[in-house]
């Protein structure tokens, strides 16, 4: 019965033996972690690039010959969505859901590992679809990454003929994968946590991959149905999406369909895709800053509830993303409401990252410094956010810079500060290695900096009306050619930000080489994949017994103790008892 | 000393009901792959009922006179014609399939191995013929000039709805039967003996889900 395989489990995990079962074919959700976080860092590449582009583009319009309107539009479109699904996604959830949910609530491994390794290949496959449309004739789609119909679909947009069909596949098959890791992720916190793990001792972290999983399994069925819909009104021809249209002078054969179920549809998978991202970020920086901080989180309690009602909440706001499109305007009322509720817990959290701060031991590793960082561009664009969840203050800035400032401080550059925070964080594990500690502060205050001089004068061009995913301007005077000398000035400051990042990878690669070798634990953490008999942890995690849990994750500075943390697994008898005797006896 | 989490002892009201339901190492007293299949059937009804939402918008959307289901889905029998005569038939042998599905789970957890094999085979076949009938209705359908992009009486939108979610669910009770078969193979063959047989019921707790989600799906096509 695998019902049995929980409960103190004693048997030690052979490692398999070849190559390819080891690195290739294997099982173990350590390996699968990584192979999704280096296809998702892979792939996020491709949209640092492609961004680049588009900046060039609007910083020195005209001045770059390779870059036609079509292209940029296929840029605009291709970042987005590699950047908010097959990166952020994927790398959260697929790459540190992977390796931290076993580790961290003391498990082998995920309940399914063969099912978690159809994952990631179906993840693979879902991206290998997705770059195939740029090999494709008329290149990816260009629709912008929301694929509203009907001009997704028709011609006149780029990529109508083939890019926009290997999209929606590509999209498909990424959902298909995603339910697969996803229902690994849901049935291992819930099920295989180990003995004195329970529910409110799991750490921060594992309380957002969590929240933020079901999400996921219960959005992402509306973007598997509105794609099968469009494929279906472009391959076949209904009109599920698509009105009476007189395209060209010409009379298509379409007629009676819903444009708008679309945008419903979409941002009902859309909104809370925006927390899939967020609260696995939440919980990992929640995490980080209490680590370096040397202090318990502030509120545990209240941190886990408002993880839980922003991942409810965020089902009822969708439609705030379609106050232009034409709505009932109770529904504007609704939503606007519901939208400045979720500001409630969002707030909440914050309070308490920075109460967790305060009277802390701060240390600023560059982990902290991502995690610090993160703080402050997450205010920014949760204000801003709190603007345009307002319907009269949203439809002035509807799809002006201010929008795009908005949303890549909230949930573009947040989230990946965390995602950098974490890799530094937790890279000593995962390889062995320390990350060069200097080239890691140039890259933090060359990232930090750098967006903030990308994004916050967005909402400054925003505020002059200078209207988003536009390829060129022309004949628009009430927006003053300052505008265009900002323009510039974003786009120096954004290439800086993509060789920033160039410094971090070469900073991966270099550590990984020739780095100083990490002891166990070397940020002093509680947690238990900090615990683990080997470093990196070998097949099956912790030994031949796993860890029993006496504790919760933030025993920082405990007064009386003999080190500023006790890790989870020790039992008050060894902590009492002072000094490294009763560390040894529990095996420290 | 240890934190605030385990204060279970003081605990009262709301916070005592949280640290007893957070506290088992196991949320839910069941299996990992009995949740991992409630889990997914949750995942799957979104799609379906997102699915049968899509179609009530188009429905309300479409500019053209929606058909008449009596009428479409009229059969000739002996020279009367009866409406809904087929649906009748193929909804009720789907409800009888999970009447043999749930007779098979009992037998299973009774170790009465080969009857829950024979009726595991039955419920695939009941399963089997619905399949077969409803590719038979499509054909008549499609004999009558209904496609997914055009619809000779009326609404072209019908057609697509039909064909889209009819045939996503004959795409699940296809895999159901198929999965059916698989499990009822390996259950015969003797592969759960030492685990126990808890998996016809996880594949039991599929193929209800399908029969329900059949119940909606001929309640909004057929009756509305």
């Amino acid at each position: 019965m695998t019902m049995s395989a929980g409960y103190g489990d004693t048997q030690q995990h052979d490692g398999p033996g070849s190559f390819w079962t080891r690195y290739v074919w294997s099982q173990d959700h350590k390996v699968i972690a990584i192979q999704y976080s280096l296809t998702a860092i892979f792939v996020g590449l491709v949209a640092l690039v492609l961004s680049a582009l588009m900046r060039l583009q609007l910083g020195f319009p005209g001045q770059f010959s390779f870059i036609d309107s079509t292209h940029y539009l296929q840029f605009v479109t291709m970042h987005g969505m590699i950047m908010v699904v097959y990166l952020l996604t994927a790398l959260l959830l697929g790459g540190f859901g992977n390796y931290l949910i076993p580790l961290m609530v003391g498990a082998r491994d995920m309940v399914f590992p063969f099912l978690n390794m159809l994952s990631y290949w179906t993840y693979l496959l879902s991206v290998l679809v997705l770059l195939a449309s740029f090999f494709v004739p008329g290149g990816p789609t260009g629709a912008g990454w929301t694929l509203y119909p009907p001009q997704a679909i028709l011609p006149g947009t780029p990529g109508s003929e083939a890019g926009i069909l290997l999209m929606l596949i590509s999209l498909a098959i990424f959902i298909v994968a995603f339910t697969m890791g996803g229902l690994n992720y849901v049935c291992t916190v819930l099920q295989a946590r180990t003995r004195g793990m329970t529910l409110m001792r799991m750490p921060l972290t594992v309380w957002g991959i969590f929240v933020a999983t079901i999400l996921g399994l219960l959005a992402f069925p509306a973007l598997l149905v509105s794609a099968v819909m469009m494929f279906l009104d472009k391959t076949v021809g209904t009109s599920f999406f698509m009105p009476v249209i007189i395209s060209l002078g010409e009379q298509l054969d379409y007629g009676g369909g819903s444009p708008i179920l679309f945008q419903h549809l979409f941002w009902f998978f859309g909104h809370p895709e925006v927390y899939i991202v967020a609260l696995p970020a939440f919980g990992i920086v929640s995490d980080i800053l209490a680590t370096h901080a040397r202090k318990n989180i502030f509120g545990y309690r209240m941190m886990v509830w408002a993880i839980v009602a922003i991942g409810g909440l965020s089902f009822v706001v969708w439609a705030h993303h379609m106050y232009v499109s034409g709505m009932n305007p109770y529904f504007g009322f609704f939503f606007a409401t519901t939208t400045l509720i979720i500001a409630v817990p969002t707030a909440l959290k914050v309070y308490n990252w920075v109460l967790t701060l305060w009277q802390g031991n701060i240390h600023l590793t560059v982990p902290m410094l991502f995690a610090i960082g993160f703080i402050f561009t997450f205010v920014h664009g949760g204000l801003t956010g709190l603007f345009l969840g307002n319907v009269v203050v949203d439809l002035p800035l509807s799809d002006t810079y201010f929008v795009v400032g908005h949303f890549h401080m909230v949930m573009g550059v947040s989230p990946v500060m965390v995602l950098f925070a974490a890799i530094y964080h937790w890279f000593p594990k995962v390889s062995g290695k320390l990350l060069h500690d200097g080239l890691g502060k140039l890259h933090f205050w060359g990232t930090f900096i750098g967006t903030y001089l990308v994004f916050l004068p967005m909402h400054y061009l925003g505020f002059l009306g200078v209207p988003r995913r536009y390829y060129a301007m022309a004949g628009t005077d009430f927006i003053p050619a300052s505008a265009q000398s900002l323009n510039s000035s974003i786009t120096v400051a954004a290439l800086v930000v993509a060789l920033m990042q160039l410094l971090f990878i070469a900073n991966l690669i270099i550590s990984l080489r020739w780095g100083k070798a990490a002891s166990a634990n070397p940020w002093h953490a509680t947690t238990l994949e900090w615990q683990t008999p080997q470093t990196p942890p070998a097949h099956g995690n912790f030994g031949p017994q796993l860890p029993t849990v006496y504790r919760w994750a933030y025993d920082y500075s405990v007064p009386g103790a003999r080190d500023d943390f006790i890790p989870q697994h020790l039992p008050d008898s060894a902590v009492a008892v002072d000094d490294a005797q009763a560390y040894a006896k529990a095996g420290k | 000393m240890s934190g605030q989490s385990d204060s279970a002892a003081e605990a009262k009201g709301w916070h005592s009901v949280v640290d007893d339901w957070a506290a088992d190492q196991r949320t839910f007293r069941v299996s990992w792959g009995k949740l991992m299949m409630w889990i997914f059937l949750l995942g799957d009804t979104f799609i379906f009922s997102i699915f049968l939402l899509s179609y009530m918008t188009v429905r309300l959307s479409a500019t053209d006179a929606w058909p008449n289901a009596s009428q479409v889905f009229e059969l000739v029998v002996f020279g009367q014609t009866v409406p809904l005569f087929l649906i009748a038939i193929m909804t009720f042998i789907l409800i009888t399939s999970s009447g043999t599905m749930a007779i098979a789970v009992s037998f299973a957890y009774r170790k009465q191995k080969q009857l829950a094999v024979y009726l595991m085979l039955a419920t695939a076949v009941l399963g089997a013929s619905f399949v077969a009938m409803q590719a038979f209705e499509w054909s008549k359908l499609i004999a009558d000039g209904v496609r997914p992009w055009v619809n000779p009486m009326g609404a072209a939108q019908f057609g697509a709805a039909f064909f889209m979610i009819t045939g996503f669910h004959g795409l699940h009770v296809s895999a159901g039967v198929i999965y059916l078969l698989i499990v009822a193979r390996k259950l015969a063959r003797g592969d759960y003996d030492q685990r126990g047989y808890e998996i016809v019921e996880i594949s039991g707790l599929y193929w209800h889900f399908v029969d329900l989600v059949w119940v909606f799906i001929f309640a909004f096509f057929y009756l509305w």
